[in-house]
């Protein structure tokens, strides 16, 4: 089998593991941050034993981030070792900049989130769980720095030619805000919100529907729902603010997401459809003129599409339209959804309708749908590049590993990440299950 | 050897640094794993995993920078090591992963099959993954196969030659002996008394390993020492790692087990350091074509990324280094299970 296609293969699969877990992190880090907040300001027992429940939770879905994630930062050089040569100069400051500044607080503090209780006082522990926190949310901008560059190089010039050419950065600051920079970081962040949001909201749910925990439920609930509204509405904005970025810096990915064909003509905005890939037409529902005016405000401005690029220099079209076109129907249910929520827990039926709950408890799982497409829209719509317009996937793979070793690998890896998927469930419905301990703040103590 | 201390060589040393600070930290990890099987009942077992419970996490960090450091400063060393060693490298993973799971997962269950399970797997993982990062320290150390354009043009099972299996060994031996050390400190009565008698057997089998490493280094690998040769006041290092191992059974000995643990770091360090000294200015040698050689000026970013890395550096690693000591401070003493103990 291609080498090319079997290394993608294995990023893909990596990578798409290790994602449901650091949003999970970072989203659940913020409500954690939130209810801990919440008792220390009021020292309700009630907060206290929410906290300590979600915790636990958290360390879970933690020690699966970690171990999934040493696997990224190894692929980088035993798979793209080509790459490796080529971005290291500007790549490697960002990655060595997260494990210094966001890696080392993040498991450093976590020891006393989850183990630092009774060794230390109330105060302290708070303040781990927002240093956790902010551990968890500083780590993203790092690699989605790494990764924007990528997608629009800045602040480099390149050394040497051919196989020997490398980027060698010129100013860091450009590097870091380069021009996809900030509607990446925020879209992964609301995403990455919303993901916690909705898992805190569906165990709850679950606790509801099951009438176990009440009054647990209900208050993770109220805390979730301000968060999962405010993250849904923003993900609109930052998911638009990134299609404009991405439609003047990197025209061909646009094209992919509305099946774009024609070199400058005035777009539609297809709310589905199917791309006909040979015979280079889109076939769907749209509405005429839509993707100028969002662009340009103006329904007939000329949009650049695919036949602009030659044939060599197209993503995969029809895949990245539809793993587009889902993430954006996700995000528009989620919105619903929370609105929903927010508007059931006004009306005081949200605790009470049971058919609305099972919808809740299921809703955990759209986050997670949003948040893996819109990472494949990105990558997969950046095709045929790894660099942006610089280096190519097909030239960026290691010299030295051949397409066997990697078929090993690869099948290794799949085994024992169905194994650890099955285990994270099984674990986490166990935890679930067993539920959160209520008792009483005066047993807990504080150090002698 | 021209010595001169320029960006390059201050890079050279950091990386070093990293990997120490990996060696001493994680050490004991991966040696508490590799002891595990030893201790007998459950309860013993949660105590030696709780004994790294809060730590392990943080202490792999080390590695996890180390590797970053390695890619932004020394790109062509990433990327030649990383896909050279490429199946090695994969099962290093997944002796990482398992680890990881193992302690998590453990005693999340009571079913005996299941902890039985993850007990075999954090023992077999930890000692599978010390192992790994032995054998490619020794095939560093031996030289590897690269081409003119600085690729691995060997074989995996090339990589698995008998000096750098010996140091593989050894590498295993170090952190048993290490983790042995550390778990006395944590541990009290019975158990401890058992894990001081362990003591004993692993300086024994790790001197062993040792002096075999040093005198088929001396014979074998003589580019290994013209460094040392050539300033002969290094010959400090070796001398202060004897006498650091020799230390260790003194300090048992008398109860004084944290001097113990020192003199265990003090020894890693100097092992590191003397590694370091014979490699410098190479950073992976070619065998045989010795032109083909990364060294730290042909394998190394520009000078301005290697600045910013140094800023970060700078600014990052003291506050790292002062939260690091004092959760290790509020963790400090014999471990207790309580609620939240894995």
């Amino acid at each position: 089998m291609d080498l090319a296609l079997l290394s993608r293969v294995q990023f893909g699969l990596t990578i798409g593991f290790h994602y449901i877990f650091p949003p999970l992190s970072i989203g659940l880090g913020l409500i954690l941050v939130i209810m801990e907040g919440m008792y220390m300001k009021t020292k309700n027992q009630l907060y206290h034993n929410m906290t300590r429940f979600w915790v636990k939770i958290f360390g879970l879905i933690f020690a699966l981030g970690v171990a999934t994630g040493i696997v990224m930062e190894f692929q980088f050089g035993t798979n793209w070792a080509t790459y490796s040569r080529f971005v290291g100069d500007v790549f490697g400051s960002a990655l060595a900049a997260e494990g210094v500044f966001a890696f080392f607080l993040e498991s450093g503090f976590l020891a006393i989130l989850l183990f630092g209780w009774n060794k230390v006082k109330p105060r302290t522990h708070f303040i781990s769980t927002i240093l956790v926190a902010f551990g968890a949310h500083f780590s993203a901008i790092w690699i989605v720095v790494a990764n924007s560059w990528q997608q629009t190089p800045a602040g480099h010039h390149i050394v040497g030619t051919g196989a020997a050419a490398r980027a060698e950065i010129v100013d860091f600051w450009q590097v870091v805000f380069n021009p996809s920079f900030l509607d990446r970081i925020s879209h992964v962040y609301m995403g990455a919100w919303q993901a916690g949001a909705f898992f805190v909201l569906s165990v709850s749910a679950f606790y509801l529907l099951k009438k176990k925990h009440l009054d647990f439920a209900k208050s993770s609930i109220k805390i979730a729902i301000p968060v999962a509204v405010f993250a849904s509405i923003m993900q609109l904005a930052t998911g638009h603010s990134s299609a404009d970025t991405v439609a003047r810096t990197q025209p061909a990915k646009l094209a992919a997401f509305e099946g774009h064909y024609e070199a400058s003509a005035p777009a539609g905005l297809y709310l589905f459809g199917w791309v006909d890939e040979e015979n280079e037409e889109t076939i769907g529902i749209q509405i005429p003129g839509m993707l100028s005016f969002m662009i340009d405000f103006d329904t007939n401005a000329p949009v650049t599409g695919l036949k602009a690029f030659p044939p060599e220099d197209r993503p995969p079209v029809n895949l990245v339209f539809q793993s587009y076109h889902i993430m954006v129907g996700v995000g528009m249910i989620l919105i619903l959804l929370a609105l929903m929520n927010a508007y059931g827990w006004w009306r005081k039926w949200l605790f009470e309708k049971r058919w609305y709950l099972k919808i809740v408890i299921l809703s955990v799982l759209l986050p997670q749908i949003g948040n893996q497409l819109g990472w494949f829209s990105a990558e997969v719509g950046r095709q045929p590049w790894i660099v942006y317009g610089l280096l190519r996937t097909s030239d960026a793979l290691s010299v030295s590993v051949g397409s066997g070793q990697v078929v090993a690998s690869l099948i290794l890896f799949s085994i024992i990440y169905l194994l650890l998927f099955a285990l994270f469930i099984y674990l986490l419905n166990e935890k679930i299950q067993h539920g959160p301990e209520m008792k009483a703040v005066m047993e807990e103590g504080h150090p002698a | 050897m021209n010595f001169t201390l320029d960006l390059n060589t201050v890079w050279f040393g950091l990386i070093g640094v990293l990997f120490t600070g990996y060696a001493i930290l994680d050490g004991f990890d991966l040696g508490i794993g590799a002891l595990h099987l030893f201790t007998k009942n459950d309860t013993d077992r949660r105590i030696m995993i709780n004994a790294i419970g809060p730590v392990w996490d943080g202490n792999e960090v080390w590695l996890v920078t180390g590797g970053g450091a390695l890619f932004a400063a020394f790109p062509e060393v990433y990327a030649t090591s990383f896909s050279g060693f490429y199946m090695a490298m994969i099962l290093l993973l997944f002796g990482l992963i398992f680890r990881a799971v193992a302690i998590d997962f453990r005693s999340k269950q009571p079913m005996r099959w299941w902890r039985q399970f993850w007990d075999a797997s954090f023992s077999v993982s930890s000692i599978v993954s010390s192992l790994l990062i032995g054998v490619a320290l020794g095939n560093i150390a031996w030289g590897i196969p690269l081409d003119g354009e600085f690729e691995f043009a060997g074989t995996f099972w090339g990589l698995l030659h008998p000096y750098a299996l010996l140091v593989g060994v050894t590498t295993v031996a170090l952190f048993t002996m290490h983790g042995a050390i550390y778990a006395v400190m944590k541990t009290e009565g019975e158990l401890q008394a058992r894990v001081r008698g362990w003591i004993n057997n692993t300086i024994i089998i790790f001197v062993i390993c040792y002096v075999m490493t040093t005198l088929v280094t001396l014979i074998y690998v003589p580019h290994m020492t013209t460094n040392l040769k050539a300033f002969p006041v290094l010959f400090a290092i070796p001398i202060l790692n004897a006498l650091a191992i020799a230390n260790i059974p003194r300090e048992i000995h008398r109860g004084r087990e944290f001097r113990a643990f020192l003199s265990s770091c003090a020894s890693m360090v100097a092992l590191l350091a003397l590694f370091g000294i014979g490699m410098y200015p190479n950073m992976i040698l070619s065998s045989p074509v010795v032109e083909n050689s990364l060294n730290i000026y042909n394998a190394a970013s520009s000078t301005k990324t290697l600045n910013i890395m140094l800023i970060i550096a700078l600014l990052g690693m003291p506050i790292v280094i002062a939260y690091t000591i004092s959760i290790y401070w509020i963790f400090r003493g014999k471990v207790k299970l309580d609620a939240s103990s894995y």
